[in-house]
């Protein structure tokens, strides 16, 4: 790892001034990309500034029937938090299953909706819920948030402070975790309000995630297994490489689809 | 409870293991320690024009930059394959040659150019990035077959064509007739994956060089360090061997990634010697990828003929072995007398023929991997007899006892003389313990679950115990293959005994106690093993090809006979009695039929004290012996696998293990238990997960576990073990080896389970989902097509 300097903020006030004093700063709010990068020499940042530290940005709490997130609550606080269980099950679920129980400790959402890996799981779960991705500056919209992998409408500077989770009718999350890496390889989160459905795909798209126009319309009206299933999924777009073909993702897609309805309920 | 041969011992070892307290060669820390880090070329293929160390040399805290030119004026000597192969036309290898840090020309990915010595790790690191090297890239080639195509880069310039060796083995026009005159040819193209080692220690070296001594010591992982000095000394020309010390302490897994010497620790040993500090090198997990000798890498086409009643009358197979960039320590052994001589599987076949081209490609070197060599001619026989099976319609079980050699000694026509067996008895423990009957009922249930459940079956035989000197000498090999083991009785009675095996992993400071225990009546605690450094062990060959049961426990055997000669000599003339009426029992050495005795500790006293002794004899009670066994052992077994694949998605679950081995002598079962385990998952991990893939432009793809997928606990099944013993005659405990069996046994098990539930033999390894799901696409689109 080349050198680097640390920041702990305990405001969101305090990050925002260290990053702007900062030649080349990054957030840290979990690091568990961004330090195994570090260590690789493929990030060279000279400053870190850890948001972890800030009680402002953890924790979960209800806003009517919108379950709020703190940028930086883990991805185990997030999967073991009574109201997520209760309002989002299949949020819950997904969050159990990022990584294994150490990254599960470390990593959170914030960190990993930032960082738009276009393997992560919950940038899912945000398109999919119809999220809203809260910042210090102003709120985005999901459908406005991810913009291709790795990137995002986040302007230099700028932190996620929370996500807004409207509560769906029905909801959850199936990943088909590379051999290799347990990443998505692909990753379907499919949710219902009001008998419209929004599925969104991770781990398979050439851009990133994205919404399967197909699979909500199959799916709005009727939720079901053969509804997804009926869909036929095309591999224009779906990534390509040794551990799966466009077409083979393009496939998974359908089934995890079909998985995600029968274990939304 | 006893603690001798059978007992299921707990490990003397692991205390300090599981408590953090192993000695690894990274945790040695020598006084004015400096650090190495490598310059690592980017390119597969290309010349090497200027290399510009000025900027890292100008850091505060860089010693210096070494590099291959300054390495080679030094006369420090290329790295050599120690096992000369002839082609068949008589020729010699073609051998290029490899210098520790590259020269003219670099051949890999992460071949060295230079290496910076620093005041620590992290600035020796960053100060690599700093050295400027200028490269003329040259087109590169991954693929073996590739290799051999005309217009292929050449990548040495003694191997055209990259055509390192082309050697057969067996009657090629007796084997031709057989097969033209066979009633059924099953033929299949079948690849064997390549595979990286991942040793959980990664590779490491601290040298030391005293130059008011004129002496050097190397701490390094190595499982074979004797070996390690001997080469370093009459090949690299680092020191003679009586001023180089080599010691392996704490080596934490090799599966033979470790028994060579590689670049790293020669520059290491020399760079000590040019800076004047002591130089650690430490692999990190991107580095292990990069540069440990990776495994099998086999391209073949195979025939087998049956006649009428399915009895094999010829096998016949042309094989293509990558080596990688340059020829590793024992490669050119690995695809010939450790491949093609086990051809003939458990099966009486008159005809076999194989044809070996080894050739050069710009990848990391190729050389032993656990079962070297045996795991691909497994694979290939049990993929061919399994498939047979189903293309003539019979049991695959019914098909391989008609051919299964029952009367041993056997002769194979590929050069092995089978000593032991019990071929049936092995598969009727396998069938019983699968419950091979109640598998159709089981594939009904599971299509109820809409799985699609197979079973596939693999009766492996291996060459172990390696090797007799003279018989190895005479097929090309530049070592003897023998081991040897010193055994001191103190004045105390208790015991050490130096051993030239080398245990990093195995158990030996165990399982090496318990024989002696077993011998002399003591508790294990009283026995110490002692292994690992040249300078307190006499010699050794060093641990590898499950070799330590069989050569380096009968090396110690050997050295326990004569120090129960001397003890009975001490004993009748103490007790008054004949030699021949002594016995050692509970503790004692006694008069049998007699209470007449003396406690063992009292025999150690009296050869010490020596003021009783008979006449003529010398004081003390310490033996050396040299074992050289007079042929290779046998294990094997019947090995039965039971997946079920889920057709959605190619996604398939080993339901079922059970391996059922005949290893000789059993000493520790808990142990040899293990490395079952450790075996059968390696197997697993070929047959299912691993494989290193490079691009291309032979850009390693694989280069950490984001890639390279190793097995975890939930990828592997609960395993049922069976033991089916026959001793081997050839050594005095009667052992045949464990230690690689599985991962020679269970890759042909599991894809045949595999080919059954789906439905096609057209399957390689390894059986990712992708690969099975695409294979069902093919069955399908077939199925649609007729």
């Amino acid at each position: 790892m080349y050198e680097t300097k640390y920041h702990k903020s305990s405001s969101v006030e305090d990050a925002v001034a260290a990053l702007a004093a900062a030649e080349e700063g990054k957030i840290l709010s979990g690091g568990q990309t961004l330090i195994p990068t570090m260590k690789q020499h493929l990030a060279a940042p000279s400053d870190l500034v850890d948001l972890r530290g800030i009680d402002a940005l953890k924790g979960v709490c209800m806003d009517g029937d919108t379950v709020v997130i703190g940028a930086a609550t883990t991805h185990a606080d997030v999967a073991s938090n009574a109201d997520v269980q209760a309002h989002i099950p299949g949020l819950a679920a997904l969050a159990n299953g990022i990584g294994d129980p150490a990254v599960r400790a470390m990593g959170t959402i914030g960190g990993s909706v930032a960082n738009n890996d276009p393997a992560a799981d919950y940038p899912s779960a945000v398109l999919a819920l119809g999220a809203t991705v809260v910042t210090d500056k102003r709120e985005i919209a999901a459908d406005d948030f991810f913009d291709g992998m790795f990137a995002t409408a986040l302007e230099e500077g700028e932190i996620i402070t929370s996500i807004r989770f409207p509560k769906p009718s029905k909801a959850a999350y199936a990943k088909f975790p590379n051999p290799a890496s347990r990443y998505a390889m692909v990753g379907v989160f499919v949710a219902e309000t009001g008998g419209s459905a929004r599925v969104a795909v991770t781990g398979a798209g050439a851009d990133g995630v994205f919404r399967h126009d197909g699979l909500e319309a199959a799916l709005s009206g009727d939720f079901s297994e053969d509804a997804a299933g009926g869909v036929s999924v095309s591999s224009d777009g779906m990534l390509s490489d040794m551990h799966a073909s466009a077409e083979y993702r393009a496939h998974l897609v359908g089934v995890m689809a079909k998985r995600a309805v029968a274990a939304a309920g | 409870m006893s603690e001798g041969i059978g007992a299921r011992v707990t490990r003397k070892e692991d205390k300090r293991f599981i408590t953090g307290k192993g000695k690894y060669t990274d945790d040695i820390r020598m006084e004015n320690q400096a650090y190495a880090a490598f310059v690592r070329s980017p390119h597969a293929h290309a010349t090497v024009k200027s290399i510009d160390a000025s900027a890292a040399e100008a850091m505060d805290g860089v010693i210096e930059v070494l590099n291959g030119a300054q390495l080679t004026g030094d006369e420090i000597g290329n790295i050599i394959c120690g096992w000369a192969i002839t082609s068949k036309d008589g020729s010699p290898m073609n051998m290029g040659a490899w210098s520790a840090l590259a020269t003219e020309k670099v051949r890999y990915v992460g071949d060295a150019v230079a290496v910076v010595i620093a005041e620590t790790q992290a600035l020796a690191r960053l100060a690599a990035e700093e050295v400027l090297v200028e490269y003329d890239e040259l087109p590169a080639v991954a693929m073996a077959d590739k290799a051999l195509e005309s217009g292929a880069p050449e990548i040495h310039d003694n191997a055209p064509g990259n055509l390192i060796y082309d050697w057969e083995i067996g009657e090629e026009a007796a084997t031709d007739a057989a097969l033209a005159g066979a009633a059924h040819i099953t033929e299949m193209e079948i690849t064997n994956n390549r595979l990286s080692p991942n040793p959980m220690e990664p590779r490491s070296a601290v040298a030391t060089y005293d130059e008011a001594e004129d002496h050097y010591t190397l701490y390094t992982t190595s499982q074979n360090p004797h070996v390690a000095r001997l080469v370093l000394s009459a090949f690299y020309n680092v020191a003679p061997e009586h001023k180089l010390r080599v010691i392996a302490p704490d080596v934490g897994g090799g599966f033979g990634s470790k028994i060579y010497i590689y670049p790293e620790e020669i520059t290491c040993l020399w760079a000590s010697m040019r800076t004047g500090r002591s130089v650690k090198w430490t692999s990190d997990r991107s580095e292990a990828f990069m540069t440990d000798a990776h495994g099998r890498d086999h391209i073949s086409t195979a025939k087998m003929g049956f006649d009428a009643d399915g009895k094999i009358v010829g096998f016949k197979v042309d094989t293509i072995a990558n080596f990688g960039a340059y020829m590793s320590l024992f490669s050119s052994a690995v695809p010939t007398y450790l491949y093609a001589t086990l051809l003939s599987g458990q099966y009486n076949i008159t005809n076999i023929h194989c044809n070996v081209r080894a050739v050069y490609t710009n990848t990391v070197p190729v050389d032993a991997y656990r079962g070297a060599g045996r795991p691909e001619a497994c694979y290939a026989i049990e993929r061919m007899m399994e498939t047979a099976a189903r293309e003539m319609g019979m049991d695959p079980g019914e098909l391989r006892r008609r051919n299964f050699i029952g009367e041993f000694p056997h002769e194979t026509p590929v050069i092995m003389t089978y000593d032991a067996g019990d071929f049936d008895g092995n598969l009727d423990k396998a069938l019983a313990a699968a419950d091979v009957s109640g598998f159709a009922a089981r594939k009904a249930e599971a299509a109820g679950r809409g799985k699609l459940r197979g079973i596939g079956y693999s009766c492996y035989i291996e060459a172990c115990g390696i090797a007799p000197s003279a018989a190895v000498g005479s097929l090309g090999a530049g070592v003897g293959l023998w081991e040897s083991a010193e055994v001191r009785v103190n004045p105390v009675g208790t015991i050490e005994v130096l051993t030239g095996s080398h245990s990093h992993g195995q158990g030996h400071e165990t399982t090496f106690a318990q024989i002696v225990a077993e011998r002399f009546s003591l508790p294990i605690d009283n026995v110490q093993i002692v292994h690992g450094d040249t300078d307190k062990v006499q010699f050794g060959m060093g641990t590898y090809g499950s070799r330590s049961g069989a050569v380096g426990m009968s090396a110690i055997v050997k050295a326990m006979d004569k120090v129960e000669a001397k003890v009975k000599k001490i004993a009748a003339h103490t007790l008054e009695a004949s030699e021949d009426d002594i016995v050692i029992e509970g503790g004692e050495v006694k008069v049998a039929g007699t209470d007449k005795a003396m406690g063992w500790h009292e025999v150690g006293l009296a050869a010490y004290t020596s003021h009783n002794l008979p006449d003529g004899m010398e004081p003390g009670l310490k033996e050396g012996a040299f074992y050289d066994p007079t042929n290779f052992t046998f294990p094997a077994g019947a090995y039965i696998c039971e997946v079920e694949v889920d057709p959605e998605t190619g996604v398939t679950e080993i339901v079922q293990f059970t391996a059922a081995d005949d290893f000789g002598t059993i000493i520790n079962p808990m142990i040899v238990e293990g490395q079952v385990h450790g075996g059968v998952a390696q197997g697993i991990g070929q047959a299912m997960l691993e494989q290193v893939v490079y691009d291309d432009d032979a850009q390693l793809i694989t280069g950490s576990y984001m890639d390279y997928c190793m097995p975890r606990a939930d990828d592997v099944p609960f395993y049922t073990i069976e033991h089916n013993t026959t001793v081997c005659p050839g050594n005095p405990l009667g052992i045949k080896g464990c230690g690689e069996a599985g991962a020679i046994g269970a890759p042909p098990a599991v894809i045949n389970a595999i080919t059954d539930a789906i439905g096609t033999n057209d399957l390689q390894m390894p059986a990712t989902p992708q690969a099975v799901w695409s294979a069902l696409q093919s069955v399908q689109t077939k199925m649609a097509a007729e």
